[in-house]
């Protein structure tokens, strides 16, 4: 049922974007005035979600240990997994931000009859998710050098690295591949795997789908209808110097990659895709495990009723003289 | 034993980890005898002046919640967003990619969905989008928001009383999402319309009364230490004396007063005197103090934190310089993680450093108190006992992380040291099963009830295999483990799954080796079971 209401809603957007820029020529709106709206909403939506979560108190010092602790001096500790030093859990989470170290860790289990568990290797996640990310952020940076004139030299080279091939022409890009095999592998799994699919949402299969189709009509532009990317420039320049202009020449495809990537930016901060913000925050990865070593304050402790010693040696003072525990007051 | 009878191992075995077709979004709970734990009784509800006092069990179609029974839980929830960052943030960032979902020993035990912890988290998260954020309040279930009803809140009863907090799962979660607050959270809201279990709240109650779960009172306490040294008394020859409330003395100890009632616990407290006085170490044991596991972690952080007081109080009032802490899980959750937030700072102790071998220990120089492992490693690293390991010779040993201190402390190392100092067989379970990858024992968090016997069992399934495979592979006999709960629930655990092996404390192998000054010799171990002879207890690796 999700399934299907995803597949709507991502042919309803398409389907208007495409009346929108195509037939009734709405080129303002969806070239200039949808753009800012959804830029806007995602930088103020994404900052306020990450003030709130950064301004909760984390009252408890509450880390998740994954190696040994510091103790002993003779005992080597671990010191990313179980950091003690600001240095560990920068390193911690380097590694869980760039290399999605928890992940990693990713095992399957399996009944294998008669009763044994079987605990098999399983970074199938770990790996479509390497790939998906980084061919995002790839993909990303390429863009840049629609909005950044001269483009820079780091940006050129990155472009020809991923371009590596020079084959078909335009060059073919690898993260383009890349991405859509790890879309298509992330999809698959929602789909077919029993248990992710019993717990997909709607929003998670339209992230995937929205994504997916920003990268096809892209890869569309690119291959298919050769789109003039220096009208595209000169858009892109113009919406950045706030003196927007609608490109002329370009097909509707454009308008319809446009809005797809400006409903992406709309949703943004209303989504599950905030974990790219929520990760850094997370109190289990980055605290140190010295709660021992140091005092962690709770911001909003109060004093609670407790039951005190004079209270309890109130109640049981005849017994404890009787057998000769020593008391406080006679 | 549950009340209903219980199936055998292959057919409870027969689960399935694949989830029927059905949307999850739809309460649905039957309240099946033997997985779900009883009510908490209305004595210990007034005793504890907990919300909505009355009697009442989860099988019950009328629960008597309050009138306004739905505004408290949701202003409830506001008051913890807006005091828990892990709260809104796991909340919010969950991207249900399912890596946890076989990472729950209750999911792979019973294969309920539901036991899957994104899903568990996605019980409260449901309600939390349809309350508080803008895409759940418009668009409903379509953005996985649902209202909060009546059998939504037995469903998270059900649920949150079925996790132990183990934390595995947010080991293997790319956010770090920990299960673990969820179900925090989840109990403290069911707390404020009186929804709670027997299991949680008499043990609180009575520690919060007698000093400790059990209710013990301090003539009773002092009595059954005195039949532990007459015990010791007949094994080894040596009058021990183990002083109680005894003001200046160098160290205060704590101890999981199951140490001191239940069994195999009992071995492990034998452990402790004899180690204590072979070292001579200047100590205290308290009855006001004689609990240092803490039943109001189960219950909410207020209650942790009106129970956990004692400990500091104790040893403010008795002038020690620094505590000591026996062999537990959830206590030293709540002593590494918690103590010194909600009572410190013990600026009145001295930073911890051992008496004999004049280590100091840097690690716990703000909370001042020790694990009993990290100070026993230390005084054999440094040979200061004398020891005969095969007096252990009769066991093929594992060890058993329990959660706790494996994935709040990342004690690791330190009970294995001890353990191969004092045995000679010690074999490791599969490395996904043991360490920060280490199994529950299902009874955790205040589940180690009789009366959820069949979901025990259930999420005691991974633990033990992993137990039978090595009994399998090397002949293992015996299980050693570092908490209370552990050595409760997992002698019939391991008899149900894996019969003919055996459960102890890392003090009682201690214990069994330790060669006291002046004493006589051995011929049972502390179980009274009697040693191997030497020549055929000559190593076969």
């Amino acid at each position: 049922m999700y399934l299907s209401y995803s597949i709507i809603l991502i042919l309803i957007i398409i389907g208007f974007s495409y009346v929108a820029a195509g037939l009734l020529g709405c080129r303002v709106l969806l070239g200039i005035i949808v753009p800012y709206a959804a830029g806007t909403i995602f930088v103020v939506g994404f900052v306020y979600r990450v003030i709130l979560w950064a301004r909760s108190p984390v009252p408890f010092h509450i880390p998740a240990v994954c190696g040994q602790q510091i103790s002993l001096p003779w005992i080597k500790s671990d010191k990313i997994e179980s950091p003690h030093t600001s240095w560990g859990v920068v390193s911690r989470m380097v590694l869980e931000v760039l290399l999605f170290r928890s992940l990693f860790r990713n095992d399957r289990v399996d009944i294998n009859k008669p009763e044994r568990l079987i605990y098999g290797g399983n970074r199938w996640l770990w790996l479509g998710a390497m790939i998906f990310h980084w061919s995002l952020l790839v993909i990303l940076l390429r863009h840049l050098r629609f909005f950044i004139e001269p483009a820079p030299g780091c940006i050129e080279v990155l472009q020809s690295i991923d371009g590596f091939f020079q084959w078909p022409l335009p060059a073919l890009y690898v993260t383009n591949i890349f991405i859509f095999l790890a879309l298509l592998y992330l999809f698959g799994r929602r789909l077919f795997n029993p248990q992710v699919r019993h717990l997909s949402l709607l929003s998670d299969y339209f992230a995937l789908l929205l994504i997916g189709s920003i990268a096809s009509t892209g890869i569309l532009m690119r291959h298919f209808y050769k789109v003039d990317l220096m009208q595209i420039k000169r858009f892109s320049l113009g919406i950045l110097s706030f003196d927007p202009v609608t490109p002329e020449g370009i097909g509707t495809i454009f308008y319809v990659h446009l809005f797809l990537v400006s409903v992406l930016f709309a949703y943004f901060p209303f989504s599950k895709l905030m974990h790219m913000g929520g990760v850094l925050l997370s109190p289990t990865r980055n605290l140190m495990n010295n709660s021992r070593m140091k005092r962690h304050i709770n911001p909003w402790d109060y004093p609670v009723k407790v039951h005190t010693y004079e209270e309890y040696e109130d109640e049981f003072r005849a017994a404890m003289k009787e057998v000769g525990l020593p008391i406080e007051k006679e | 034993m549950a009340e209903e009878k219980l199936k055998k191992p292959e057919e409870m075995f027969d689960v399935s980890l694949t989830p029927e077709a059905g949307d999850w979004m739809e309460p649905a709970v039957s309240f099946r005898k033997g997985t779900y734990c009883y009510g908490a009784p209305l004595k210990h509800q007034r005793y504890l002046d907990l919300p909505n006092q009355r009697e009442w069990q989860p099988g019950d179609a009328d629960w008597k919640l309050p009138p306004d029974w739905k505004e408290t839980i949701l202003e409830g929830m506001e008051r913890l967003i807006k005091r828990h960052r892990s709260f809104r943030l796991f909340l919010d960032i969950c991207v249900r990619c399912g890596a946890c979902a076989d990472k729950c020993h209750f999911f792979i035990g019973s294969g309920d969905p539901k036991n899957m912890p994104v899903l568990r988290a996605e019980l409260l998260r449901s309600v939390y989008r349809r309350y508080f954020t803008p895409e759940g309040r418009i668009f409903g279930r379509y953005a996985g928001a649902r209202d909060l009803t009546e059998d939504v809140l037995k469903e998270w009863f059900y649920y949150f009383f079925q996790c132990t907090e183990c934390r595995r799962c947010s080991v293997y979660c790319p956010y770090g999402i920990d299960t673990c607050e969820i179900t925090m959270m989840a109990r403290e809201l069911l707390n404020l319309v009186g929804c709670n279990i027997q299991w949680v709240i008499e043990p609180a109650s009575n520690c919060f009364r007698t000093g400790n779960h059990l209710g013990v009172p301090p003539h009773a306490f002092q009595e059954t230490l005195g039949f532990a040294l007459d015990e010791l008394k007949d094994l080894t020859g040596i009058a021990i004396e183990a002083p109680i409330n005894r003001k200046g003395a160098e160290v205060l100890f704590v101890a999981p007063s199951a140490d001191y009632f239940a069994s195999p616990h009992w071995y492990t407290f034998l452990g402790y005197l004899m180690l204590f006085h072979e070292i001579g170490l200047d100590y205290t044991w308290s009855t006001y103090a004689s609990e240092g596991g803490n039943f109001g972690l189960f219950h909410s952080m207020e209650l942790a934190k009106r129970l956990n007081a004692k400990i500091y109080a104790e040893a403010k009032r008795l002038k020690v310089k620094w505590v000591l802490g026996g062999e537990c899980g959830h206590m030293w959750r709540t002593l590494h993680q918690y103590m010194d937030t909600f009572n410190g700072p013990a600026d009145f102790l001295e930073e911890p450093v051992s008496p004999l071998t004049g280590t100091r220990f840097e690690n716990a120089r703000s909370t001042k108190m020790v694990h009993i492992t990290e100070f026993t490693a230390d005084l054999l690293y440094h040979n200061k006992l004398k020891l005969d390991k095969s007096r252990n010779d009769q066991w093929k040993i594992t060890f058993h992380d329990s959660c706790n201190p494996a994935r709040a402390m990342g004690l690791f190392e330190e009970p294995r040291y001890v353990i191969r100092q004092t045995c000679n067989h010690f074999y490791e379970m599969p490395e996904n099963t043991i360490r920060e990858k280490t199994f529950c024992c299902g009874s955790g968090a205040g589940l180690g009830a009789d009366e959820n016997m069949e979901i025990r069992l259930r999420g005691g399934l991974p633990r033990a295999n992993a137990v039978k495979y090595v009994k399998e592979k090397h002949g293992v006999n015996m299980l050693a483990c570092i908490c209370a709960i552990d050595k409760a629930a997992l002698p019939p655990l391991l008899e149900y799954w894996v019969p003919g092996v055996g459960v102890c404390g890392v003090h009682e192998l201690l214990g069994n080796a330790l060669v006291m000054k002046g004493g006589q010799e051995r011929t049972t171990n502390l179980r009274g079971e009697p040693l191997t002879p030497p020549d055929e207890a000559t190593d076969v690796r």
